[in-house]
């Protein structure tokens, strides 16, 4: 399975028309991948609290946004999913490269992935771990579930689910 | 001019516009001066007035005015290449630049003094960048809704804030309304 086509394809068929990005090498293939599809606008953005405001406004707009980003973004952006994304009550699929995790390679990516997952829950954001490459066919439902409820929703993928970091 | 003033001065401008208030005392005191389903308050997150204006004027044809404030740019200065690279025709950035954080009690931020915005925004990638003074921020402003070109408009003023009521609108009310109005 290509999971960077599968990730595309579930973002089209839920109408995410606009997606953010702020890259990280385990994200480079969707990321890529989603630059070939017309149905959806591109805007690298350069911080992900600005790329959630970016999404803000595109939703506000008519459009249904997405962001993808790394889990060490998690430490930048806690007040603004608290005050703009929650207290406005908007929809947000997170998908998040879940770096620090196993199979990873650089060390100090490890201890922002000890907190990752505390500071979600802190923020009772809905949280899905892909581990293995079969937990992105829960993808499509994730993206449903967050249209519905209106909430930001964490999709942490890790380098397993990747397939592994670069050479490691 | 203050601030506040300004805002009296272009109420009418922005009567017919989609518009995203900067968090604080200008989102206050464009709530009391001309209250509009037309108008975005944010009430908190600061320094994503312009983003969100951009990511809703890339996302629908209506002209949108984000009404940001020196002290929230200067906190989000990313925003300025993204809008430089990207930023639509319906796209107007409009800071107040007192060269004070307003919200907080106008402690002084690098605007009054070395740092310039405009310059900045054209390094940035902005195409139109125009800088004017308070008095003539409705003709300034009028123009770039006229011409239809993604335009930074960056108004130079005096410290200073008007006494006004805070916002007790519910978020999702603003939101839900702001939304119905864009949609209009």
């Amino acid at each position: 399975m290509n999971i960077d086509k599968k990730i595309a394809d579930d973002l089209v068929a839920n109408d995410i028309s606009f997606v953010t990005t702020v890259p990280c090498k385990q994200l480079a293939g969707v990321i890529e991948e989603i630059d070939t599809r017309d149905d959806i606008m591109h805007v690298p953005s350069n911080k992900e609290d600005e790329g959630m405001g970016l999404c803000a406004g595109a939703f506000m707009g008519g459009k249904r946004p997405a962001i993808i980003m790394q889990n060490t973004a998690i430490g930048v952006t806690i007040n603004t999913l608290a005050t703009l994304t929650q207290f406005y009550r908007l929809p947000l699929p997170m998908i998040i490269s879940y770096r620090g995790e196993l199979r990873e390679p650089v060390a100090c990516q490890v201890e922002m992935a000890v907190h990752t997952k505390a500071l979600l829950a802190q923020l009772n954001i809905p949280t899905y771990h892909f581990h293995w490459q079969k937990d992105v066919e829960e993808f499509d439902n994730i993206l449903k579930y967050t249209f519905m409820c209106n909430k930001p929703v964490a999709i942490l993928t890790d380098a397993n689910f990747w397939g592994g970091y670069g050479d490691q | 001019m203050i601030r506040s003033e300004i805002l009296k001065d272009i109420a009418p401008i922005l009567r017919d516009q989609l518009v995203v208030c900067n968090i604080g005392i200008p989102s206050q005191e464009l709530h009391a001066i001309d209250d509009q389903p037309t108008n975005f308050y944010m009430l908190g997150t600061m320094g994503l007035c312009s983003s969100i204006g951009l990511g809703l004027a890339l996302a629908q044809p209506k002209t949108v005015i984000s009404i940001d404030g020196d002290g929230s740019v200067l906190t989000n200065l990313g925003t300025l290449p993204t809008i430089g690279n990207n930023a639509p025709s319906n796209y107007i950035l409009m800071i107040i630049d007192n060269g004070s954080y307003g919200s907080t009690g106008d402690q002084p931020t690098y605007t009054g003094k070395k740092t310039d915005l405009a310059g900045m925004a054209r390094a940035a990638g902005c195409d139109t960048v125009i800088e004017v003074q308070d008095v003539d921020t409705g003709p300034a402003l009028q123009a770039a809704i006229d011409s239809k070109k993604a335009t930074v408009l960056v108004v130079k003023c005096d410290s200073g804030n008007a006494k006004m009521p805070v916002i007790t609108l519910d978020p999702v009310v603003i939101k839900h309304r702001f939304m119905e109005a864009v949609k209009a």
